[in-house]
């Protein structure tokens, strides 16, 4: 079958639908995960009144749509929606309930959901995040979470659906936990997860690396880490290791130095092009935490990627040598990306070289 | 000639419930922003002292501000409240209902302060501006300042009325009032706080001196000197180049970065907040820009921006390192026989 050319690629370019209650705090979320909105200032978010469409062109171009709760695309007297339009290229359906509030409601028409499109699209990831727990205790959010799940999975055995493929997540934008449910959303989007993993595994291995992610910089979503077992500490200390940087380029990258400035630097005693007295074109860094003196590193991949790592205690003084290994993976990580991105996106990528990510801030 | 340690008298006031106690233990006792909403309202005054540098004493009056105590402040305690102060800090709560009277009772402490502490310097924070919509805090604040700058004067203006001796001296606008707009949640208590403890640092021109010589050594564009604990900028050195940096809020901002990072650190090691988390930062941006960040004299961290180039990096964080015993003073009393870091400086020999 020849594919027709005038419908667009989906290939790469999911869509991730916010779907949920009114006020549950999906425009927080896609506020404050894709626009760096401090948290603090959703609190003057205006209800969401239409469908809110983000295109974001990040590693993976996808787009992300915001629902107003009020609105039920099923059964609407009003108007009636095209399903092949909304759900046809989707990467995954996120619902959105608040922990915080009465959520029979939120559940009964997430149930409503599901049957719905287990009939026409059975193979869209039902993402549920439980949201707002902050405030709430441990025990307290993990009884809502059972609570939720036993009532979805009853209705849906009720109504004859096995296995449909929903997955629960405990969120907060006050926290990393929003960062870190996406991160398990979106890495179900990306093809050949398992070679990125096996990438970095590799790395930790050869450098001795207590964990390694690969940052979307943008959103601090992580896209991949090496095969040790998951661990939220190194992700929000790497996480934050991110914001720091993206600071720091912000205040002192992001804007132009003089003529002057330059061909003073170029000058006598150097006499070298600036671009020759670096050892690196790209973005890199280290930090040495006091405790044991582990060392914390990021290095840039390209204009949307850097890479993260936590190193062992006392391997500050084999950098040399780790950036050695460091460089060959990076290498092989823009390789891969390469391959994955659609051709027209590849050629922009690699004219960003003076422009990187980190910049974007 | 080095002075000894100095101690200096600041009272902290306020409407009880404006954010007084939680500002205070944000930057000097590394509580987060969200830790705050634990503290219990003051009772009386919570004195305490913080070491700031080698050789400050900040002597802080953390006075609670429920009326009772506001009354007493002002009436049987006002000598023993009002002598000798340094700096008053008044706190104002953005979102209080009764502006009026916030003002009066504030008329009535700078009275009693230009009273007993005439040379007493005035910062007015106005306060929890995170709960005005962004687009209209400028607007807020603004407004507000206008108020406190006419009531300021008022109240001086009662005192030299009352006493005669100074009427001489025309009761304008008092030069020693600031104000700002202030949040613990974000980097505008790092702005408040570093205005108000740069004028008490003692020495400060030596440290100016010797920050410029060494910068102008090493080629940066810009050094900042922190306090190792609250990571307020004791002092900052800018080039030339650096001085076309767009970014004004950028000290403030760096303040509240590595404060935050050292209570992820801090999270991420399980040792105290107030432990030492790092040390030997370094950013390469490319071809754009190079930084680091160190540990510098026991009391304190310097960061360093510079251009680009492993050469001229490598020998500024020699140099640096070299130049930490001209900073000593900053550790305590002592007094060194000589300054200048000229010495410590040698050419690059990339
Ligand atoms: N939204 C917001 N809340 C704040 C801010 N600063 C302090 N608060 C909150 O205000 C409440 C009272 O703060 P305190 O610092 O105890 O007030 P205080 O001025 O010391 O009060 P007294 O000791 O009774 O005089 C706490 O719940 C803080 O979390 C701020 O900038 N914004
Ligand atoms: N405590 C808490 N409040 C949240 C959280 N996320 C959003 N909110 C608040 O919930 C309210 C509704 O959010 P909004 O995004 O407008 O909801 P929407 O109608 O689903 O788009 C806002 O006041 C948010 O500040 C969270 O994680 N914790
Ligand atoms: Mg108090």
């Amino acid at each position: 079958k020849v594919p027709d050319p005038t419908t667009p690629q989906t290939k790469g370019r999911p869509r991730l639908l916010l779907m949920g209650q009114r006020r549950s705090g999906k425009s927080s979320i896609s506020s404050v995960v894709f626009h760096k909105l401090p948290p603090s200032e959703t609190l003057f978010l205006e209800s969401t009144a239409r469908i809110q469409k983000d295109s974001l062109n990040s590693f993976m171009e996808f787009q992300v749509w915001d629902f107003p709760g009020q609105i039920d695309i099923f059964d609407n007297p009003n108007f009636t929606f095209d399903m092949d339009a909304i759900f046809g290229e989707i990467g995954a359906l996120i619902w959105v309930i608040d922990a915080q509030d009465d959520y029979l409601e939120a559940v009964a028409r997430l149930n409503a959901t599901i049957l719905h499109l287990h009939r026409s699209y059975p193979h869209i990831n039902i993402e549920v995040f439980i949201h707002k727990v902050d405030g709430l205790s441990d025990d307290y959010r993990l009884d809502i979470q059972r609570d939720v799940t036993i009532r979805i999975q009853d209705e849906l055995s009720d109504q004859g659906v096995e296995n449909a493929p929903v997955n629960f997540h405990l969120t907060s934008i006050y926290n990393h936990s929003i960062f870190e449910a996406f991160s398990k959303v979106i890495q179900k989007l990306i093809p050949r997860l398992g070679q990125l993993e096996a990438m970095l595994t590799n790395l930790c291995r050869t450098c001795r690396f207590e964990k390694a992610y690969l940052f979307d910089v943008n959103t601090k979503i992580y896209i991949a880490t090496d095969n040790t077992p998951e661990d939220m500490a190194s992700y929000e200390i790497c996480s934050d290791y991110v914001d720091v940087i993206i600071d720091f380029t912000e205040v002192y990258g992001s804007w132009p130095r003089s003529d002057q400035w330059r061909d003073r630097l170029e000058a006598e005693p150097w006499t070298q092009q600036l671009d020759d007295q670096v050892a690196c074109e790209w973005a890199e860094s280290g930090m040495v935490l006091a405790d044991a003196r582990r060392p914390i590193m990021l290095r840039e991949v390209d204009r949307f990627l850097a890479l993260v790592a936590i190193m062992k205690e006392g391997s500050y003084d084999k950098m040399p040598q780790i950036n050695m290994n460091v460089d060959v993976v990076v290498k092989g990580l823009i390789e891969f990306f390469e391959i994955t991105k659609p051709k027209d996106v590849v050629g922009t990528v690699q004219g960003g070289l003076v422009s990187p990510g980190l910049v974007q801030g | 000639q080095l002075k000894k340690v100095k101690k200096q008298k600041v009272l902290l006031m306020g409407k009880s419930g404006s954010g007084k106690s939680s500002m205070r233990s944000i930057i000097f006792s590394n509580y987060l922003a969200r830790d705050t909403r634990r503290l219990g309202a003051t009772i009386d005054i919570d004195l305490s002292h913080v070491k700031f540098l080698g050789n400050l004493t900040l002597n802080l009056w953390d006075c609670g501000g429920q009326e009772a105590f506001m009354e007493n402040y002002l009436s049987q305690q006002r000598a023993h409240v009002f002598s000798n102060v340094g700096v008053l800090i008044y706190v104002f709560d953005i979102e209080s209902r009764d502006v009026e009277r916030d003002l009066a009772t504030y008329v009535n402490i700078v009275s009693a302060l230009v009273q007993y502490s005439r040379e007493a310097k005035i910062f007015v924070l106005i306060h929890k501006m995170d709960l005005i919509q962004p687009m209209t805090r400028e607007d807020v604040f603004e407004h507000r300042a206008v108020l406190v700058r006419r009531k300021t004067s008022e109240a001086v203006a009662i005192v030299h009325k009352q006493t005669p001796s100074a009427a001489s001296t025309p009761p304008d606008t008092p030069p020693n009032l600031q104000l700002f707009a202030t949040s613990i949640w974000d980097q505008s208590l790092y702005k408040a706080w570093a205005s108000i403890i740069h004028d008490l640092v003692p020495n400060l021109s030596v440290i100016e001196t010797q920050l410029a010589s060494l910068g102008l050594a090493i080629d940066a564009d810009e050094i900042l000197l922190f306090e190792r604990t609250s990571f307020l900028v004791v002092s900052k050195w800018t080039s030339r180049e650096g001085e076309r940096n767009p970014y004004g809020d950028r000290f403030e901002r760096m303040s509240n970065i590595l404060k935050s990072w050292k209570h992820t650190c801090s999270k991420y090691t399980g040792t105290p907040r107030n432990a030492e988390q790092f040390s030997d930062f370094e950013y390469k941006m490319g071809t754009t820009f190079s930084m680091f960040a160190t540990k510098f004299t026991t009391n304190t961290y310097i960061l360093v921006c510079m251009p680009p180039g492993e050469a001229r990096f490598n020998s500024a964080k020699l140099n640096v390192a070299a130049a930490r015993p001209w900073f000593k003073f900053l550790d305590g009393p002592a007094v060194p026989t000589q300054t200048g870091v000229a010495a410590a400086v040698g050419t690059p020999d990339g």
